[in-house]
């Protein structure tokens, strides 16, 4: 299996702030890893280092064999990455469909039909509000949103940033088998998140992130039965 | 038929402050600062017409693209060389440093082309229906408010309709966002003080046809009225800018016939300041609630 992406001791600060402190992973073609954690351990800056809105100090990210230093956010999405971040930070002032294009802002105007077929064929949700501004969406049909317009990228990377942030658990559960289906289609997803039961369910591999480093890492069965995570994360 | 007078003189004069106001709003919108250098923007755009038209000998339309560009490229190396630098600073640096920029250019006007005004000759002058020059519409208010009209136009459909502006939007909604979608988010900025300036260099013209002494102050009053006028329609909103810019020159223009030549910027500002203890984002600002 090659490695699409392989991010190798990077530290990164915001100002005199030591975020991250030399951590190291990879995910391989096909796969869903996923970076479990507390809040704060910096699981968001890693992702955000990895699409470049953050860049680390020492450390190197390489993406399908092509190292990212100095690569600014803009060009990484051209080279196949695609992030849902945080908060899904749809646009709430654009309309579901002007959300979906812009996702495919790299893309040649050609592909953005068949691409949006795609997407609506997933999420048939957003098919019915294609015309209705994202900010009177509710949370969980925002964060469909915010997952198809990284798919109108047609990503060789998802990274999804909490994606069950917020929702009410049904919601989640949708989010989840959502994520499965992409992987299922042969998706390589990198999902952070804080739910770590859910997330460890899914993943194929899992990293355990605390203050910035690396604690534990092992497949998602692994770690959903290892005691520490139990103690820590799953709540005993 | 003198009321008649006074409102097309109202409304030519708000279509000029709409067209600057439109500047100043859509920089506002995609970089989130008051560009209080965009009114002498305005000035180099009318003093660059003349010297075209006067030294040069180039004929108006020839003289207003030239003064398109020679702003287009001020309000670019502006961005590039004072506010860029300042692109993670608090917005109080960015907003000193614009009026920096706003003095500077003042004072090179001054050093360039001296405090004696210049008379400027109108860029349009043709003869009006016998009717409608007696209710005291000149050829230059006709193209002013045609001119303020087709730019009003042509930006809602940039903005809504090409993938430039739809990127315009987005980065004005979240920038970071937007940089994940693969959007350059400096350019896009620079795009904006670009379009923003070549409406600054048309206002420039316009205005100084409209009154046509020239001097280095010439762009700050209307300068600070379209900031109003851009504030009263909603800032950031382009129709909000357009409206805001219109109704400003009415109550100016009226308020002058009326109540008072002396009072009439008074009036100007305390109707601001009634529409914002109404309306605190303006006319057609919107407020949008934060979903988490």
């Amino acid at each position: 299996m090659a490695a699409v992406l392989k991010v190798d001791d990077i530290h990164v600060y915001y100002g005199s702030i030591h975020a991250v402190k030399g951590v190291s992973f990879e995910v391989n073609e096909g796969e869903i890893v996923t970076l479990i954690g507390a809040n704060g351990a910096g699981k968001s800056t890693v992702l955000n280092t990895v699409s470049g809105l953050l860049h680390p100090r020492t450390g190197s990210v390489t993406f399908l064999g092509q190292d990212l230093k100095g690569i600014p956010a803009y060009k990484v999405v051209e080279k196949g990455l695609a992030q849902v971040p945080e908060g899904r930070r749809v646009f709430l002032q654009m309309t579901v469909e002007e959300n979906l294009e812009m996702g495919a802002y790299t893309q040649a105007k050609s592909t953005i039909a068949p691409s949006l077929e795609d997407v609506y064929q997933r999420f048939p949700r957003l098919l019915e509000r294609k015309n209705q501004i994202a900010g009177t969406l509710s949370g969980g049909e925002q964060q469909m949103l915010a997952m198809g317009r990284a798919l109108m990228s047609k990503p060789k990377l998802l990274m999804l940033d909490e994606p069950s942030m917020g929702l009410a658990p049904i919601l989640v559960e949708q989010i989840f088998s959502i994520i499965k289906e992409l992987h299922a289609a042969g998706t390589t997803i990198l999902l952070v998140e804080q739910n770590a039961q859910a997330a460890l369910s899914v993943a194929d591999r899992a990293y355990v992130l605390e203050t910035g480093k690396i604690s534990l890492s092992g497949t998602g069965a692994e770690l959903l039965a290892s005691d520490q995570v139990r103690k820590a994360y799953l709540g005993g | 038929m003198v009321f008649f007078s006074y409102l097309f003189s109202g409304i030519s004069l708000g279509s000029i402050y709409a067209i600057i106001a439109l500047g100043y709003t859509m920089v506002y919108g995609i970089a989130k600062m008051l560009n209080f250098a965009h009114g002498d923007v305005i000035m180099v755009g009318g003093y660059i017409c003349y010297c075209s038209m006067t030294y040069l000998g180039l004929p108006a339309i020839v003289s207003i693209l030239l003064s398109m560009v020679v702003c287009t490229v001020l309000g670019v190396v502006i961005e590039g060389l004072a506010y860029k630098p300042l692109r993670q600073a608090g917005s109080l640096a960015v907003l000193i440093t614009a009026i920096g920029v706003s003095y500077f250019l003042q004072n090179a006007a001054q050093l360039i082309w001296g405090v004696t005004p210049k008379i400027f000759t109108p860029v349009v002058s043709f003869p009006m229906p016998e009717g409608l020059a007696a209710m005291g519409l000149s050829s230059v208010a006709v193209v002013t408010m045609v001119t303020c009209v087709v730019i009003m136009i042509v930006l809602t459909t940039f903005v809504n309709h090409t993938k430039l502006g739809k990127a315009m939007r987005a980065c004005s909604e979240d920038k970071g966002a937007a940089q994940l979608m693969g959007i350059n988010v400096n350019r896009t900025i620079s795009l904006t003080f670009a379009i923003g300036s070549a409406l600054a260099a048309i206002a420039g013209v316009l205005l100084c046809s409209y009154t046509p002494t020239l001097i280095p102050t010439t762009g700050s009053m209307p300068g600070i009225k379209a900031f109003t006028a851009a504030v009263f329609g909603g800032i950031g909103s382009i129709p909000g800018a357009f409206i805001g810019g219109l109704l400003l020159g009415i109550i100016e223009a009226l308020a002058k016939a009326y109540v008072s030549t002396n009072l009439a910027n008074a009036i100007v500002f305390a109707v601001l300041i009634v529409v914002l203890l109404v309306r605190p984002t303006g006319l057609l600002g919107k407020y949008v609630p934060e979903k988490v």
